[in-house]
């Protein structure tokens, strides 16, 4: 193998577990960052987005509109669940923790109830294309395009935005915001939604690339959680260059030494920033800039 | 013996619920029935009751974490399987024989005890708190699970122990008692349940007498304001971090009495719901006394018990729905959420009968 075919092997590694873990985090760092709040049902959102997306294909709807279909999905849900539980937990974070790990207990189990153990899943799309002998698939580039494209989606969400405006107000100084006018339970509230559609949309991402089973979350948010801790709690200062870091680990570790390794990975790779940054990426980044 | 005296005086106090005659005639009542269950009970039954008792020690630990240090840990089941997974090794290594087991049993809780302190070193003096020390210690949780899941080929062995991945470990020995005449072999049977019953009364009265020392007070100050324990001089890490050790080699304990009495130990034991099961036990009951997490756990390893066997696959819905409910109605568990409930009536019938005699 020459240096070219290598370096775009290392480059689609990489790329390959940046997407991952951003997507799989973006939601659950959006709802951390203005909120406060860790989701643990994050991973049940992402079940629910991709078996939404799964059913519309089967049901006839071409794949972008049914991973839309289950963005939408998973975050109207996500509006359920806020104004049922989350909205009463605020002033309790260590709670909110524990209600949202009854929901995904509830989640799982009721989805193996309903729908059984497994969904019959939809094929890759796109096929793979050759660099030097070996197949890479298109898909995995089409997913990295996503990956950026939701974390600029998100920087014009928040900055170019009334409503980014308004969330923005709401984390800073709750109370002043609320004097100014802006109604902060459905900036809250919309958030928690964003949050679970963003969620959703890595389900229905990744729907066509995994099996699909009620416990399908627990895949994606150990890499979620190792994200947002290494980032902290700004989504573009903390997730963005925290995936990056962390997809380098994953990627090298689990070429070397497989999946697992990938993961173990990470989980060393957190808990030696977390005593060396307990702030995260971006609790360090904003300490230097101010 | 003055000091003796003082020691056994913490055995109440400003930190556990119950204290006087009274609470004490009751525990004993309590304990009286329990040592006389066998009796009325049959050994498959009582069997059956010890794998209820097994979980106590982790819920225990985790109310030593949770209720009473505030820090919420998901970890609580890693340490059972490294516990359950250790005593398997030794004892399927060294066999059964001088009473090995026993010392297998200090052994594992002591290796469950030393990552914990590996952990809890990184947590605590990276100063992660609140929400962060409950991902990071699920992480922990399901990454130690996805190992074991992996190891089923023969390369993944400790010795004689073959790892076995997701069918689990099996065969190693149970808890056996060295006794002149014969060795005396704990199965799940009255022997065993005595031995449990006799630790979990040791353990009980163990932590009531911690929670009430010195160590305890501090820890329930770092709990209700951090910093302000901090300004007052005490080093809350160390605090924390002896909580989260004691903790995990309770759940050890746990870990190793469920691997001895099925002789069985799966990764399944660390996944994500055995995970969520002792929050529920142990929120439920409420988590910031020792009395009512251990009334909870009984309680609710009860009710899961029956839905399991009347309707599997509900339980664990109900188990979430409770836990939901209990954190949205009586954030403190349902003992405390009664005992506030049967306060207000009181008060209000008295606050009531003056106005009523006038």
């Amino acid at each position: 193998m020459d240096v070219g075919t290598l370096a775009f092997s290392a480059l689609y590694q990489f790329g390959d577990a940046f997407a991952f873990l951003v997507l799989s985090a973006c939601g659950l760092a959006v709802i951390f960052g203005m909120m406060g709040v860790i989701n643990l049902a994050h991973g049940e959102f992402i079940m629910c987005g991709a078996y939404v997306t799964v059913s519309a294909t089967h049901a006839g709807l071409p794949l972008p509109l049914s991973i839309a279909l289950g963005a939408l999905v998973s975050g109207l849900v996500g509006v359920l669940v806020e104004r049922v539980v989350i909205r009463h937990l605020y002033t309790r974070p260590l709670d909110t923790i524990v209600a949202t790990w009854g929901l995904s207990l509830i989640a799982t189990q009721g989805t193996l109830i309903l729908l059984g153990s497994t969904l019959a899943g939809v094929g890759t799309p796109f096929g793979s294309f050759q660099v030097g002998g070996y197949s890479y698939s298109v898909y995995r580039l089409v997913l990295f395009g996503a990956a950026v494209a939701v974390l600029v989606g998100l920087y014009v969400l928040f900055n170019a935005t009334r409503f980014g405006v308004m969330a923005r107000a709401t984390i800073q100084v709750p109370h002043m915001a609320a004097a100014l006018g802006v109604d902060t339970r459905l900036v809250y509230s919309l958030t928690f939604a964003l949050g679970a559609g963003l969620a959703g949309l890595a389900g229905g991402l990744y729907a066509p690339t995994m099996t699909l089973v009620p416990t399908m979350g627990t895949t994606f948010i150990m890499e979620a959680f190792v994200t947002v801790v290494v980032g902290g709690a700004d989504v573009f200062l903390g997730t963005a260059p925290a995936a990056a870091v962390l997809a380098v680990v994953k990627a090298t570790m689990t070429s070397l030494y497989g999946q697992l390794f990938g993961q173990i990975g990470l989980l060393l790779a957190v808990i030696i920033v977390i005593r060396v940054l307990p702030r995260g990426i971006s609790g360090f980044l904003l300490r230097e800039r101010a | 013996m003055n000091a003796l005296l003082r020691f056994f005086r913490r055995l109440e106090g400003p930190q556990t619920l119950g204290r006087g005659p009274g609470f004490w005639i009751g525990f004993l009542v309590v304990l009286a029935g329990a040592c006389a269950y066998p009796v009325f009970s049959d050994g498959y039954t009582v069997g059956n009751t010890v794998y209820f008792f097994t979980w106590i020690f982790m819920a225990l630990g985790l109310s030593l974490i949770w209720g009473y240090g505030g820090a919420l840990s998901f970890g609580q089941t890693a340490f059972f399987g490294i516990a359950g997974y250790s005593y398997g090794i030794l004892t399927i290594n060294f066999g059964a024989a001088y009473g090995f087991t026993l010392v297998a049993v200090v052994l594992a809780m002591a290796v469950a005890a030393l990552f914990a302190v590996l952990l809890g070193y990184f947590l605590y003096f990276g100063r992660i708190s609140g929400v962060f020390l409950g991902i990071v210690t699920l992480s922990v949780t399901l990454v130690l699970e996805r190992f074991m899941a992996q190891t089923a080929g023969p390369e993944w062995k400790i010795g004689a122990a073959r790892l076995n991945g997701f069918n689990g470990m099996s065969n190693m020995p149970p808890l056996t008692v060295p006794w002149p005449g014969g060795d005396i072999v704990l199965f799940p049977d009255v022997q065993l349940y005595y031995v449990v019953l006799g630790l979990l009364v040791v353990v009980y009265l163990g932590l009531r007498i911690l929670v009430n020392s010195p160590f305890g007070n501090v820890l329930v100050a770092i709990r209700e304001n951090p910093e302000r324990a901090e300004m007052l001089g005490y080093d809350i890490r160390k605090y924390q971090l002896g909580a989260f050790v004691i903790g995990a080699a309770l759940a050890g304990l746990s870990g190793v009495l469920y691997t001895s009495w099925g002789q069985y130990i799966t990764p399944s034991s660390m996944g994500m719901t055995a995970a969520a099961l002792p929050i529920v036990w142990v929120a439920v009951g409420g988590r910031s006394d020792l009395t009512t997490t251990l009334v909870g756990t009984v309680v609710v390893l009860s009710v899961f018990q029956a839905l399991t066997i009347h309707g599997s696959q509900y339980a664990l819905v109900v188990m979430g729905v409770l836990l939901v409910l209990t954190v949205l109605i009586a954030p403190n568990g349902l003992a405390f959420a009664a005992a506030g409930l049967i306060a207000r009536l009181f008060r209000g019938r008295r606050a009531a009968s003056p106005a009523g005699d006038a």
